[in-house]
């Protein structure tokens, strides 16, 4: 994936980087990743689809153990990938890091941090974003 | 809107076809399929073609004309749309090639599904089927297709007790139908210690719970049942066409281990063929995964939910079982060329409608039910075929 | 005006290599090779951390400490030898991470392993002059050694951020003075993957030279001893060069240890002296007095003369980790590990 691709994902940084989210101005439902309309109220949210900081903390609700890797990922088999809800509401899809793969459970408890999620080979653009890991 | 009758079909054998290409495998299983109905090139109105990802795995976009051209079609520049919705879009396909003829656009037209998937490595082959997902906030982190059904097989297991040998013997059971399928990928049975033993490819899903990278085509013919009484040969009768969509992403999903685009489709589908589920006879799920079909079962409502590991285990599934699921082999020992597959469970549908399912006939078969996913459930397509 | 630190934070991967497994792969004592060098083990980082991802997670934990918002952060820079980027500033991304885009300036800055206490200086003149409040310093590094060579049982990967400022200060700067030369002790070429050094000429011509004589021109310059510190941190490249240009300067070997982290963790490189004077923060309290000279090959020194004030009782440590308990929660890997997770091993052009 040469080129531009650097691009498509640095319009997400600042989801990526800081948990910027989203919540609905009129049923305060939080979403992560952030949605230009609520699915909730659908038009009366246009525009009332307030910003807001997820602080990272989550618990796990499911996960697996990857072994067949996407490309680009082989160097960390065995990884362990998890759909953790976060406090604020929102579930999504994250690795979990800084723990042995035998060690994770659904329940436990992370939090964000920031790592390196992959680069475009080795002369393209870097990409950092969030994991999760215990503690 | 008028009725619709299927009145041929073609298939390729799946598997790895080194010698064919993409417009080859095309080209064989429309020919076949319009040979079969009967017809000559000239009743065509229109050719659909569901195809998931031709322009990453060989760099070609645009195959509904690519196929028109060499089945020597262009020359009556005949319309052609190539349709997608991942590893759906051969139901896509049917539904789109269905609606055209019911509406009375078209009298006649040829639909089929077709993927090349093996002129690259099998690592970018993992990385292409995994733009179903959500490129942005899931394959980005390293999800697989495979990984995310993955994930739903532990919450299952977490939620239900579903076990790992309930999950294999899903597989064991499609293997066991695969074998007397002579256009199967896999044609041979597998024992249960081989699932449960196989590499893991995410756990606690192995290689054998998840279906493999396969070249194939399929094509059917759809007509008017107008214009179907004026021809000879067997007919079976599309009474329902039905697709339900969800969020992209697992997390977003209400459950985690439910599809709901799979209960709506079906519930859609029941309604306008006004049929009950204990009606069907024979189904083809989509078990691009073992837990797939167990959620396919699940969702479309034939046991509650949470109890879909019980039925290959205790042989409700099988082809001597009360409700035969995936008489072909499925996804898993049929093969899965992902734009070919919806078609392909169309096929079997007729085979078994017309009776000519050979060693996999199920006795009596008057309705069918074929269920495609796109990706990880954001799409679901149900097709409920009748004996005519 | 005063100047001082505001806030700091450190990162230490988890994963460690002990030396006596490095050295059984090349053939040298495993029993012996530790205490030599002075160094028993140090850490590795994994295939998702490098400079920036230290950087950001010691940034993060200086701000969450102090409570500040990122906004008030008005200049960023990063020092460090092995940024991931030749060119795109790792100060840039480490400013978006913290959220103090876009208003502020950020650079990187290089001087082998004294560019985290020169982003330091940067900040107190930025910060001095009333151009603005608060700015990051910070030091992080994920070095590497020749396979086989000696700088492989130490060259490791850590990070430290410090937060320059003149209002709601731990620590106060109360002088800072440096010793530059031209020294050819440490090199590395653009394109190439591992340093060369001077073997024992890194001694006395470099390391020993520029920090005796910054510490020499420090003290002379705040009329001092080195009895009046409670603490001393020097640049460590190993675990014995510290102590002995301590012991040539007057200070005690208790003045050094709390601050001297190499023997545990390797050398950090451009993060070793931050991390060290991060470690004496953890402990130090109001009144006393810490004593900093970094050295970076080529060659330099800097040198501080730092009071720890009331306020470092204010800091909020409650969401953040010690250097200890960074230091003691370790991974031991093996050679085979951490060649892959080093890159050390020939791919083919795969990945």
């Amino acid at each position: 994936m040469p080129g531009l691709a650097g691009v498509r994902f640095w319009r997400e940084t600042q989801s990526l980087y800081n948990l910027i989210g989203n919540r609905c101005g009129k049923c305060r439902t939080v979403y992560f990743p952030p949605r230009p309309v609520c699915p909730v109220c659908h038009r009366e949210s246009i525009g009332r689809m307030e910003e807001l900081k997820l602080k990272g903390d989550c618990e796990v609700l499911t996960f697996t153990v990857v072994q067949e890797p996407r490309r680009g990922f082989e160097l960390q088999v065995p990884y362990v990938l998890a759909i953790v809800r976060l406090d604020e509401g929102p579930a999504i899809l994250g690795q979990v890091v800084d723990c042995a793969p035998a060690d994770v459970r659904i329940g436990m408890r992370l939090r964000s941090v920031f790592r390196k999620i992959g680069e475009e080979g080795k002369s393209g653009v870097i990409h950092y974003g969030y994991k999760f890991a215990p503690g | 809107m008028r009725e619709v009758m299927v009145i041929g079909a073609g298939i390729t054998p799946f598997g790895e076809l080194w010698e064919s290409s993409l417009r080859d495998l095309g080209i064989q299983a429309g020919l076949e399929a319009i040979r079969d109905a009967g017809i000559t090139s000239s009743d065509i109105d229109a050719l659909f073609v569901g195809n998931m990802a031709a322009g990453r795995l060989i760099e070609q976009t645009h195959i509904g004309a690519l196929i028109a051209d060499f089945a020597g079609l262009a020359g009556r520049n005949l319309p052609t749309v190539t349709v997608e919705g991942a590893d759906a879009s051969g139901a896509a396909a049917f539904h789109h090639a269905y609606l055209s003829v019911a509406s009375g656009l078209h009298e006649c037209v040829v639909v089929g599904g077709a993927e090349k998937m093996t002129d690259l490595p099998d690592a970018d082959v993992t990385e292409i089927m995994s733009t179903a997902l959500d490129q942005q906030w899931e394959s980005f982190f390293g999800a697989t297709l495979f990984s995310v059904y993955a994930m739903i097989a532990r919450r299952h297991m977490h939620e239900f007790g579903t076990t790992k040998e309930q999950l294999a013997q899903v597989a064991v059971k499609n293997h066991a139908h695969g074998a007397l399928n002579p256009q199967a990928q896999f044609r041979r049975p597998i024992k249960l210690e081989s699932v449960l033993g196989a590499p893991r490819v995410a756990d606690p899903l192995g290689m054998l719970d998840c279906a493999p990278i396969s070249d194939g085509a399929a094509a059917v013919v759809l007509c008017s049942a107008d214009r179907a009484r004026k021809l000879p040969g067997q007919h079976v009768r599309i009474a329902a066409s039905a697709q339900a969509g969800d969020t992209l992403s697992l997390g977003s999903r209400r459950s985690l281990t439910a599809f709901d685009a799979s209960r709506v489709a079906m519930e859609r589908a029941l309604k306008l063929a006004g049929r009950s589920r204990t009606e069907i006879d024979v189904a083809e799920l989509h078990d691009v995964t073992t837990i797939s079909e167990i959620l396919a079962i699940e969702d479309l409502g034939f046991v509650k939910k949470g109890e879909g590991g019980r039925a290959a285990e205790s042989g409700m599934t099988a082809l001597s079982g009360e409700l035969p699921v995936n008489t072909s082999g499925g996804l898993k020992a049929r093969g899965h060329p992902l734009g070919a597959t919806g078609i392909a469970q169309v096929i079997e549908l007729w085979s078994q409608l017309t009776g000519n399912a050979g060693k996999r006939q199920v006795k009596d078969a008057r309705v069918g039910l074929a269920h495609n996913v796109g990706g990880a459930g954001a799409t679901a397509f149900v097709h409920i075929l009748e004996a005519a | 005006m005063v100047v001082g630190i505001v806030s700091y934070g450190a990162c230490i991967p988890r994963y460690r290599i002990e030396s006596s497994t490095i050295a059984r792969v090349w053939g040298q004592d495993p029993e012996s090779i530790g205490k030599q060098l002075g160094v028993f083990s140090k850490s590795v980082p994994s295939s998702d951390e490098d400079v920036v991802t230290l950087a950001v997670e010691a940034a993060r934990s200086a701000m969450r400490r102090c409570r500040l918002p990122g906004s008030i952060v008005k200049a960023v820079y990063v020092g460090s030898e092995s940024h991931p980027y030749a060119v795109k500033p790792t100060a840039g991304i480490v400013a978006e991470a913290i959220e103090a885009t876009p208003e502020l300036t950020a650079a990187d800055f290089e001087f082998a392993c004294k560019a985290g206490t020169a982003a330091v200086q940067a900040c107190m003149g930025l910060v001095g002059s009333g151009m603005i409040d608060y700015g990051m310093a910070i030091g992080a590094d994920t070095s590497q050694g020749a396979p086989g060579d000696a700088l492989e049982y130490s060259a490791s990967a850590g990070a430290a951020a410090l937060l320059v400022g003149r209002k709601n200060l731990i620590a106060t700067i109360e002088h800072t003075c440096s010793y530059t030369t031209d020294t050819p002790d440490f090199w590395r070429r653009e394109g190439q993957t591992y340093p060369q050094h001077g073997g024992r000429f890194t001694g006395a011509p470099a390391y020993f030279r520029h920090i005796l004589a910054c510490s020499r021109n420090l003290m002379k310059a705040v009329s001092s001893k080195p009895s009046d510190f409670t603490y001393a941190v020097f640049h460590q490249p190993n675990g014995k060069f510290p102590l002995r240009v301590a012991e040539e300067l007057g200070f005690t070997a208790d003045q050094v240890k709390p601050g001297l982290l190499t023997p545990e963790i390797g050398n950090t490189y451009s993060a070793a002296v931050p991390l060290g004077l991060s470690a004496v923060l953890d402990i130090a309290k109001p009144g006393e007095r810490i004593f900093v000279t970094a050295y970076g090959s080529g060659a330099g020194s800097d040198a501080f003369d730092i009071t720890v004030v009331e306020g470092i009782q204010k800091l909020d440590r409650s969401n953040t980790l010690s250097v200890r308990s960074m230091i003691d929660s370790k991974v031991l890997i093996d050679y085979a590990t951490y060649a892959k997770l080093r890159g050390k091993i020939e791919m083919g052009g795969a990945t």
